[in-house]
């Protein structure tokens, strides 16, 4: 057995890893595999960066951000495998919501009329709205960013926006440090099971593929230890198959409610598996297709046009400098050949191309793959904007000219 | 040179402090993780902030880090990265240490090395301590367990201890674990535990 300590944060989206230990997926390929709670992303980084773990449940931003020296120092990562797309949420509390369409389904599914009102009950609140976002270079944070940005929201003008790890959300949100806050689940359910927030967009409707969380990993380990990591992959593979399984949600959210691991009630988990999130205490939940994917449509397939979407952003609110060396550095933290290379004789079906478009897709597509069938599922974002990996600038450009 | 300890266990941050200023370090602040602490910390304009790896504040401080205006000059982790062994040490120890640009390796490393001591001397204290709690309450359990039998079996105190005793090993169980079972049972059974 190969000894493997992986590090992650308490979120329902760390399933594929505790699903690998606990089922035996890690086992079956000779991992014996050991997992190490970390509450910030701070403390995650570190473990990795330094060695104490061989591998971390990563926000996607925060590897390329630590792999081109934004956060802290600078350290090589690689990201061959995705644990999730989708499954964040923003919650605001009630009193700044009662100024947003009341009715939570239409909330929820028009993006674009809930950016406006957000935008307008800003200038009506008692303060200016406090944020919390588990990180700056968080998914969350890069997709608030674009989302309120669609409607003018200026972040450092017209928001506070507080970093806090998303255990930390529900006090905060209690205690009236913060007004919302957006994160992974089960944290937004927990606050709206308190009746202290309400649902107010959920990250599916915003860009209808999102990247999540990833696998990383040091890229000099990962190269020295291409066997090991190969059986990983294929162990977290399966695992997350499992996970995508409507039949073992139950199941799941029962193995991550244990202290060890969420440690938070099953029913404040299960929402997020199944797609059934209430919006407000004691409502009935609405029907959110797709609010998480762990395996289908090639989950786990780091596309590296996805980590030039990550860059794009960083550009875009200039948490980066634009350079030819970055843009080639962040889109190579995404190893869709290590993926590939892992996963070869495993039967599935992978995808013949590393880039595509992002957000051009409408309705379910075939794509080009190695062995099988693969179909994809929409990938728009909810203004319509199309990515094109090969033109980095003039989409940043873009956004510029329309809305400053 | 001004260090600012930033850690919500108060008497970690205390024995720290102490260890400081018997090298000579004189201007030292302790800041709780709590409230407006962020804010309070950019004020002072430390030269080193200490704080406990694990400390789930760590994502905020560095954000205050990032944007900070009032600062003068930047502040980050493990300022020099050629010290790796150095670095591992401060990793295992759980200390992270936030430093600004351009203080000299040689001024760090003996606040590093000290930091690291006596996180460890803490870390060493408080598992003695828990052991010391652990091993007290178990005897708790014991005594209640063996007053039990000596009651409800006419046991004397050696033969209910012995009693005890063979059951664990028969079992293969731990002897506080035994008694903690018998005193479930007998609570169970409507007895006075």
């Amino acid at each position: 057995m190969t000894p493997i300590s992986i590090a992650f944060v308490p979120l329902s989206d760390s399933a594929p890893l505790i699903v690998a230990r606990e089922k035996g997926f890690a086992a079956a390929q000779g991992i014996d595999l050991s997992l190490v709670r970390t509450t910030s992303w701070a403390t995650l980084r570190d473990r990795l960066v330094y060695g104490q773990v061989q591998a971390a449940h990563m926000l996607a931003p925060l590897a390329i951000a630590v792999t081109l020296g934004l956060s802290q120092h600078a350290a090589g990562l690689s990201a061959p495998f995705k644990l999730n797309v989708n499954g964040n949420a923003l919650v605001m509390a009630p009193d700044f919501a009662a100024a947003l369409e009341p009715d939570p389904m239409r909330r929820i599914t028009d993006p674009v009329g809930t950016a406006h009102d957000f935008a307008n009950a800003i200038g009506l609140y008692k303060r200016k709205p406090v944020i919390g976002v588990v990180h700056r270079f968080s998914s969350h944070a890069l997709m608030l960013r674009y989302w309120l940005g669609f409607a003018g929201v200026d972040h450092d003008r017209d928001l506070a926006l507080r970093v806090l790890p998303p255990s930390l959300m529900v006090e905060a949100l209690r205690s009236g440090e913060i007004d919302g806050f957006t994160a992974g689940e089960p944290w937004g359910s927990v606050a709206i099971g308190q009746g202290l927030a309400e649902l107010v967009a959920v990250g599916v409707q915003i860009w209808r593929r999102g990247v999540e969380k990833v696998l990383a990993m040091r890229t000099d380990w990962m190269e020295a230890n291409a066997d090991t990591v190969d059986r990983l992959i294929v162990a977290l593979s399966e695992a997350s198959a499992w996970c995508d399984d409507p039949a073992n949600a139950a199941e799941l959210a029962a193995l991550l409610e244990r202290p060890d691991y969420v440690g938070q009630p099953a029913e404040t988990i299960l929402p997020a598996l199944t797609g059934r999130i209430v919006p407000q205490r004691n409502t009935p939940p609405l029907a959110i297709p797709d609010f998480v994917l762990f395996h289908r449509e090639a989950t786990g397939f780091p596309w590296r046009s996805q980590a030039l979407w990550i860059y794009s952003q960083l550009i875009r609110w200039q948490m980066a400098k634009p350079s030819a060396a970055a843009e080639r550095a962040a889109a190579e933290v995404f190893r869709s050949d290590i993926y590939r290379r892992a996963l070869a004789g495993a039967g599935l079906p992978l995808p013949g191309a590393s880039l595509k478009l992002e957000g051009a897709i409408d309705a379910p597509q075939g794509v080009g793959a190695h062995r099988g069938a693969l179909t994809l599922g929409p990938d728009r974002f909810f203004d319509g904007l199309v990515f094109d990996p090969d033109d980095v600038a003039g989409y940043v450009a873009g956004f510029r000219r329309t809305r400053g | 040179m001004r260090i600012v300890i930033v850690d919500d266990k108060g008497l970690r941050a205390s024995v720290l402090e102490e260890g400081l200023r018997e090298a000579g370090y004189d201007d030292i602040q302790l800041v709780p993780p709590i409230g407006g602490w962020v804010a309070r910390l950019e004020r002072m304009a430390p030269d080193v902030v200490l704080m406990d790896l694990g400390s789930p504040s760590r994502d905020t401080l560095e954000e205050m880090l990032v944007v900070s205006r009032a600062l003068a000059r930047p502040i980050a982790m493990f300022v020099d990265q050629s010290d790796d062994t150095m670095i591992g040490a401060a990793i295992d120890a759980g200390v992270s240490a936030y430093v600004v640009d351009g203080l000299r390796k040689e001024r760090i490393k003996p606040i590093l090395d000290l930091a690291i001591r006596r996180f460890n001397a803490f870390a060493r204290m408080q598992s003695e301590l828990d052991e010391a709690r652990t091993a007290l309450a178990e005897r708790k359990t014991i005594d209640r367990a063996k007053a039990i039998l000596m009651q409800s079996r006419g046991l004397s105190e050696p033969d209910a201890y012995a009693l005890l005793r063979t059951t664990a090993m028969n079992q293969n169980r731990r002897l506080a674990d035994v008694a903690e079972a018998l005193i479930t049972a007998h609570s169970l059974l409507g007895g006075q535990a």
